[in-house]
């Protein structure tokens, strides 16, 4: 194997450490999927600390999940949906080795994922407006315990922000992957760049499929 | 994952579905369904989760370890939440003040 | 000596020589060496806090530094060396180094990652180092809240993000040795082929992948607490800090064990090798690696025993802490029964291996102790506590990591280490572990509470000889640092197989070629299967 040693950094072919391109690729997935049941254990714990203080305070985090626009919300989970579909549709063209095709769709996930975010913004906007965002000047008017209601919008915005966090790091791979999709880098033979980053963006996409209920829905029938 | 490609109107027929659910999910949070709200909200996002999972993220072609891996973590968070709830619930079950 | 044979062989040390060459490298035997530098960097802060603890301690009043400082010097000692020294320490460096070799593959399966997680365990010292000259920092290394959160007036936030960086490095050093242990065996090399190092490594970096996303939301959590006061924690706004307690040992117990794990495959390599038979019970050995990382996930609430946790949980997590003692008697019962008619020599590595199995075992006895419920009432915050954690952390990881450093020297840089030397700083090193950590014992079964620095005077004499003994183990610890350093030149040349080891690592020259094998190695023997290796050169008495 002494003639990988001086292999070409350039190539986005097999690296020097595997045996064989089927070995890189089982590696790459692989690790990808172990990336993610980390990113599951974080967002665990918030799921965790919002489950600890939704069954403490459960009237208060109604009154206050309510105050959220149920509508909204569905719409951007609606948006969210459609760029997953478009980032499948994605790997499939590089599966198949249709380099316009990936790079449509790359467009098209990001133009949604930006359409997502430009949503959340707006929403987060209407909580600078209503004084709903925790801190000195946080004040709720529906509710009684103003400090059980902080507490649901400090989850509110720790859990949509660290969401959000990732979206943008995602823009950011879909970027990449636009880049060198341009030049014609991936092919039918080797397309796992693309096929992680469906993952990844595929998981954002699921921690949001929870989020939306648990923030905007589970109470909407006490109104 | 080796070489499965599915067609697009699989593609299709899922995202429509997910795109049905998360109508349906918002629809029902509107009925009065009292402590089953949660469990139906969940258990949509569930299968909408599975749903991605399986097609979106290719799963059910993908290795049995990988899915073995992925069940795992989800057991963890089980774990995670089922311990600290054995505490949180429990508390002020034998009188005293704060325990 | 030094043959122009030698001298002249292609190796991973004489690639390159640049700074470039080491800063820029993927491979991971010259990233172990980064991180050596690193841990012992931390190490050597983490030990400097530790003598003005000790000093401090000599006398009953406070005379050399205040209450405050003296908060400080505990905190600062306890970050240091959790989670800039053990957390990585085995893992990192010695893992890193011999894990690849061992199952016959040229690098791990993502050597960049690799680098990348070292630069960030540099960021995250650099911030815990920050925050340690700037001023310093006083929650002690568990962060409870609200102090941290609401009332320190020291530099949390630059030590929580150091540590929440740092948490990165090691979650992907995890990922990485679990993708290559999955992915990059060599042809033959099963599962069960594998040496026990192994195991213990994937075991840990299971608990790795985990455990540590969870420490760092929580970070995230209390970053955000103390920054915007917006009540996630803080009981006057109605959040509950016991919550948090529950987010950190979720992590934080599982750490222990990210801790001890790799010591004890360590231990196992050497105690094999050094009485020249298999590992008794080879898969017991293996399972109970994976029975620790697994059991060590449920027990995490008997650190809340006096927290407002409920007496139901308390008798749950009591329970099932005793579970963890089977897999690990299991491991050390093997251990000695290895040695059972083994040809047995006493060198260097074998001698803190034995350290390692005397003193865990007290360490984890007296973790028996602190399981139960209503002992554990007692001793709360105690210095019984702290010798108990010492004792499986310094009496275990720290032995077995000098252990695995002797042993694996040869193999790093291709020169002996001086034996006679070696074997008296172990020796050393054991009488003044036993003397700083035995009184402690006592101390905390009377009641001396930790993380004060006035006491009764009763407790004077047991104080000061806990500091005699700091002084002993202080010397212990530098005769290696010297050596080792001296024997960079001055060292005897080393065989590829030294001590007449199995495992795939002692096949290869020392120091290892760039890429360990020059054609991918056919593996056709179990583990420790002695009867087809040939010791070379240097003997051992």
């Amino acid at each position: 194997m002494s003639e990988h040693v001086h292999a070409p950094v350039e190539t986005l072919a097999l690296r020097e450490q595997f045996n064989t391109a089927e070995q890189q690729k089982e590696s790459v997935t692989f690790g990808m999927w172990i990336f993610l049941i980390t990113e599951v254990m974080f967002f665990g714990g918030l799921f965790l600390a919002y489950t600890v203080y939704r069954s403490t305070y459960p009237v208060v985090f109604g009154v206050a999940s309510t105050s959220l626009n149920a509508v909204i919300g569905a719409l951007n989970t609606a948006v969210l949906l459609c760029s997953s579909f478009t980032m499948v549709l994605a790997v499939r063209s590089a599966q198949l080795g249709r380099r316009r095709a990936l790079v449509l769709f790359l467009i098209l996930t990001l133009l949604l994922g930006m359409a997502f975010l430009g949503v959340k913004a707006y929403e987060w906007n209407e909580k600078f407006v209503e004084h709903h965002v925790p801190g000195a000047g946080f004040h709720f008017e529906g509710a009684a315990e103003q400090g059980p209601a902080q507490l649901f919008f400090s989850l509110y915005f720790a859990m949509t922000g660290l969401h959000a966090l990732h979206m943008v790091v995602g823009a950011g791979i879909l970027c990449w992957l636009l880049y060198h999709a341009v030049r014609g880098r991936f092919t039918a033979e080797y397309m796992t760049p693309v096929d992680v980053a469906g993952l990844y963006w595929h998981f954002v996409d699921i921690i949001w499929i929870f989020l939306f209920p648990l923030l905007y829905l589970i109470d909407r029938h006490m109104r | 994952m080796s070489e499965h490609v599915d067609s697009v109107k699989t593609y299709t027929a899922v995202w429509l579905i997910l795109l049905a659910l998360t109508g349906v999910t918002t629809g029902v949070a509107y009925i009065d369904l009292g402590a089953f709200s949660v469990v139906i909200a969940l258990l949509i996002a569930a299968v909408k989760m599975l749903l991605v999972a399986l097609f979106f993220m290719h799963m059910r072609h993908s290795a049995k370890l990988t899915q073995v891996a992925a069940a795992g973590a989800f057991l963890w968070l089980f774990v995670m939440m089922a311990f600290t709830f054995a505490d949180v619930w429990t508390r002020g079950l034998v009188g005293t003040q704060g325990r | 000596m030094t043959t122009a044979a030698i001298e002249t062989q292609a190796n991973y040390l004489n690639a390159g020589y640049g700074l470039k060459s080491w800063l820029l490298t993927k491979d991971h035997k010259r990233i172990a060496i980064l991180y050596l530098i690193l841990v012992t960097i931390f190490f050597s802060i983490g030990g400097i806090f530790a003598a003005l603890i000790r000093v401090e301690l000599l006398t009953p009043q406070g005379d050399l530094v205040s209450s405050e400082t003296y908060n400080k010097l505990f905190t600062m000692h306890g970050i240091a060396m959790i989670f800039f020294f053990l957390i990585p320490a085995i893992p990192a460096t010695l893992g890193n180094f011999v894990l690849p070799m061992m199952i016959g593959a040229r690098d791990l399966a993502f050597p960049r990652i690799n680098l990348l997680s070292w630069y960030l365990l540099v960021v995250g010292g650099g911030f815990a180092l920050f925050a340690m000259l700037a001023g310093g920092v006083d929650t002690g290394w568990t962060f409870y809240t609200p102090y941290s959160t609401t009332y320190s007036n020291t530099w949390v936030i630059a030590t929580a993000l150091g540590i929440f960086v740092s948490g990165f490095s090691s979650i992907l050093t995890g990922l990485n040795f679990i993708v290559t242990i999955h992915r990059m065996r060599a042809p033959g090399m099963t599962w069960f082929r594998m040496p026990l190092f192994v195991w213990a490594h994937y075991a840990t970096s299971v608990i790795q992948v985990l455990g540590t996303p969870v420490v760092a939301v929580t970070i995230v959590l209390v970053f955000c607490e103390r920054v915007f006061h917006i009540g996630i924690f803080d009981p006057a706004l109605g959040g509950d800090p016991v919550l948090f307690q529950h987010m950190f040992w979720f992590y934080s117990h599982p750490a222990v064990y990210i801790m001890v794990l790799p010591a004890m495959g360590v231990v196992s390599e050497i105690i094999s090798t050094f009485s020249r038979k298999p590992i008794f019970g080879y898969h017991f050995v293996a399972y109970s690696s994976m029975a620790i990382a697994v059991l060590g996930f449920l027990v995490w609430g008997h650190h809340l025993f006096v927290s407002t946790q409920s007496v139901y949980a308390g008798l749950v997590f009591s329970f099932l802490s005793y579970f963890v003692a089977v897999p690990s008697a299991v491991k050390v019962f093997n251990w000695t029964a290895t040695l059972y008619k083994g040809s047995i020599s006493f060198a260097t590595p074998m001698l803190y291996a034995f350290g390692f199995i005397g003193l865990f075992t007290i360490g984890g006895l007296t973790g028996l102790f602190v399981a139960s419920l209503g002992f554990d009432v007692h001793v709360t915050d105690t210095y019984f506590v702290v010798a108990h954690f010492h004792y499986v952390m310094v009496g275990g990881t720290i032995m077995a990591f000098l252990g695995g450093l002797h042993f694996w020297w040869p193999k790093i840089t291709g020169r002996m280490y001086p034996e006679n030397w070696a074997k008296l700083s172990a020796a050393i090193i054991f009488v003044g572990f036993n003397l700083t950590f035995f009184p402690q014992f006592i101390l905390g079964y009377l009641g001396m509470p930790r993380r004060y620095h006035v006491y009764p005077e009763e407790f004077q004499v047991l104080h000061v000889l806990s500091t005699a003994g700091a002084s002993i183990l202080a010397f212990g610890y530098l005769f290696p640092m010297i050596y080792f350093m001296w024997s960079l030149w001055y060292g005897e040349r080393a065989p590829a197989n030294p001590w007449g080891a199995t495992g795939l690592e002692w096949t290869v020259p020392s120091p290892p070629p760039i890429h360990n094998f020059d054609e991918v190695p056919v593996v056709t023997h179990e583990a420790y299967d002695y009867s087809t290796v040939v010791k070379e050169g240097v003997e051992v008495v």
